[in-house]
């Protein structure tokens, strides 16, 4: 057993970053949202719920967050679904590291790049060009939810295959194996065996993506054009040009607590599968 | 099954393809394709912007990888066989460090640092004893390397402690019985095993600082990177020049994850 003051050594570095880096400017959000506007922007100290109360001004920006951010993790779940199947259970062994690493590289590299394809696909000279040769004319694709969520598959596909790829691979093939013998049908056996034994793959990909959405600031910004925003863009808008600290600080604290009730819900849900964490790494 | 599995792959690979081949374009359009040329690339890194640019995603991208390399092991090594409060504290940060969304932690560090900032320069100044203005703290390349070391200590952090979970425990047994000193166990046996961990999270820590653009947004001060730099072009307007830009970036990318990939398959076989 090493002394314990070299472990406290150690560990002091990483605990000062944590500390002055974290912990410091989230209890400083925290202290703001319960402060008023200076009057050229920043931060007034009072404690007032004025800014709490304020929220219903951005409530776009909510609604659109807190409906696109799950109807673009359900479309990804919906691609995701059978191509995990694929790569667990049908593709071949020898390839299926190679497949696996090049579904999860694109989740590394730059999303702004990503999304910067998509304004090039989708803009006037992409697509809609293509279109117009056949017939039709004036579709306009950019700026619209239909290319936020296009984004948003683009770029977050990758963090649903996993885990639940992972949740499949683990799954034990005997019970197919009992489930076709005792005669029943394949789609049997997959809504019955197959499907409620990646529901945890399911829900750890599904509560990724959603709460990486919650915060999403770019796919909005690019592909959606100031017309569809999410709380991410309101939040970069009071911050950088309007500078209501205070506000945009109740904002950030909102956003939070709609994140950590996502996070509870399906946390609870894990332990009630009684199927405790699935320990999934993003690489 | 094969065929929807290859629509996928295609839908994830086009689009990147699509901006890989229109930044060897030789025509001064974005969208139209006029014969072969490396021209877009030669503007590109002599537009002395993205000279500049570049040189600041590199400082900060390779700073705070070492930054977090060094202590996110450091941590890591602490944490090993730990119990107790200060495990369940630290455990708990990192999740939050990873799980918070990088706008928020872009804006609670602009906003923290600047009001820490604001406390603390008047008071440098006042116990300023040499002649001449005393030097003021703003924000900048330190501020943003601060920012992207928090995010890559807890990814450091996770992928050493798998490594170190994943370790036979009898080498540092037999090292230690065989009368090897604690340090001589830990540079002869530790840190070979988990040296393939901190090279992975090395480079995914690189990648991760090089490629962000939202807390850079708010805290890199004056500065710019290249994500900055890439996302005001791209609001001006789609050139050729960003293509060619978005290409280099897609493959050091593609080339220092595919080396840390390797790093972590050494793990899985060994």
């Amino acid at each position: 057993m090493r002394p314990k003051l070299i472990n406290r050594l150690l560990l002091a570095p990483a605990g000062i970053w944590f500390l002055a880096m974290l912990v410091l400017p989230l209890a400083v959000v925290l202290v703001f949202s319960f402060g008023e506007r200076g009057q050229s922007g920043g931060y007034v100290p009072a404690f007032t719920f004025a800014q709490y109360l304020n929220l219903p001004a951005r409530w776009k920006a909510f609604e659109n967050t807190l409906t696109l951010a799950p109807v673009g993790t359900l479309i990804v779940l919906l691609i995701a679904y059978p191509l995990a199947y694929f790569l667990a259970l049908r593709a071949n062994p020898k390839w299926r590291t190679l497949l696996l690493i090049l579904v999860i590289v694109p989740f590394w590299t730059s999303i702004l790049i990503r999304s910067y394809a998509w304004i090039f696909i989708l803009g006037g000279r992409g697509i809609p060009a293509l279109l117009d040769m056949l017939g039709l004319h004036n579709l306009r694709l950019i700026n619209t939810p239909f290319a936020v969520l296009v984004g948003i598959v683009y770029g977050y596909l990758p963090l649903m295959v996993f885990p639940i790829f992972v949740s499949l691979e683990r799954l034990d093939k005997r019970l197919l194996e009992a489930s076709a013998d005792l005669g029943s049908p394949p789609w049997r056996s997959f809504l019955q065996i197959t499907l409620p034994l990646s529901l945890p793959g399911m829900a750890t990909g599904c509560m990724l993506v959603f709460i990486l959405l919650m915060g999403e600031f770019l796919i909005p910004a690019m592909l959606g054009g100031g017309k569809v925003f999410f709380v991410g863009n309101a939040l970069v808008d009071l911050f950088l040009q309007s500078r209501n600290w205070a506000f945009g600080s109740a904002v950030a604290v909102a956003l939070v607590v709609v994140m950590l009730v996502t996070v509870t819900i399906y946390m609870r849900a894990m332990t009630r599968w009684g199927n405790g964490r699935d320990d999934v790494s993003l690489m | 099954m094969r065929i929807y599995a290859a629509a996928v792959y295609l839908f994830l690979y086009i689009p990147i393809g699509i901006i890989a081949l229109f930044s060897f374009s030789a025509g001064r359009n974005a969208s139209e394709f006029a014969g072969f040329s490396l021209k877009w690339y030669g503007i590109a890194l002599h537009n002395p912007f993205v000279v500049e640019a570049l040189r600041t995603s590199f400082t900060v991208a390779a700073s705070s990888a070492i930054l977090a390399a060094v202590f996110g092991t450091m941590a890591a090594l602490a944490l090993q066989g730990m119990t107790g409060r200060i495990k369940v504290l630290f455990d708990a940060l990192i999740y939050i460090a990873v799980m918070i969304p990088g706008i928020v932690i872009g804006i609670s560090t602009l906003i923290a640092i600047v009001t820490v900032f604001g406390w603390l320069n008047p008071l440098i100044a006042a116990v300023w004893p040499w002649d001449g203005p005393a030097p003021q703290l703003a924000m900048g390349l330190g501020s943003l390397i601060a920012a992207h070391t928090l995010f890559n200590m807890a990814l450091v952090i996770i992928i050493v402690r798998a490594r170190i979970a994943g370790m036979d425990r009898s080498f540092t047994e037999a090292s230690a019985d065989l009368y090897a000193t604690p340090f001589g166990t830990f540079r002869q046996i530790t840190l070979p095993l988990i040296l393939p961990g901190i090279l992975a999270g090395f480079l995914l820590s690189f990648t991760f600082s090089f490629d962000d653009f939202i807390i850079a947004f708010f805290v890199a001060g004056a500065n710019t990177t290249l994500p900055i730099y890439v996302f005001s072009s791209i609001r001006r307007g789609v050139t050729p020049e960003i293509n060619a830009i978005g290409t280099m970036v897609l493959t050091l990318s593609l080339i220092l994850l595919v080396t840390a990939q390797g790093f972590l398959q050494r793990k899985r076989k060994g």
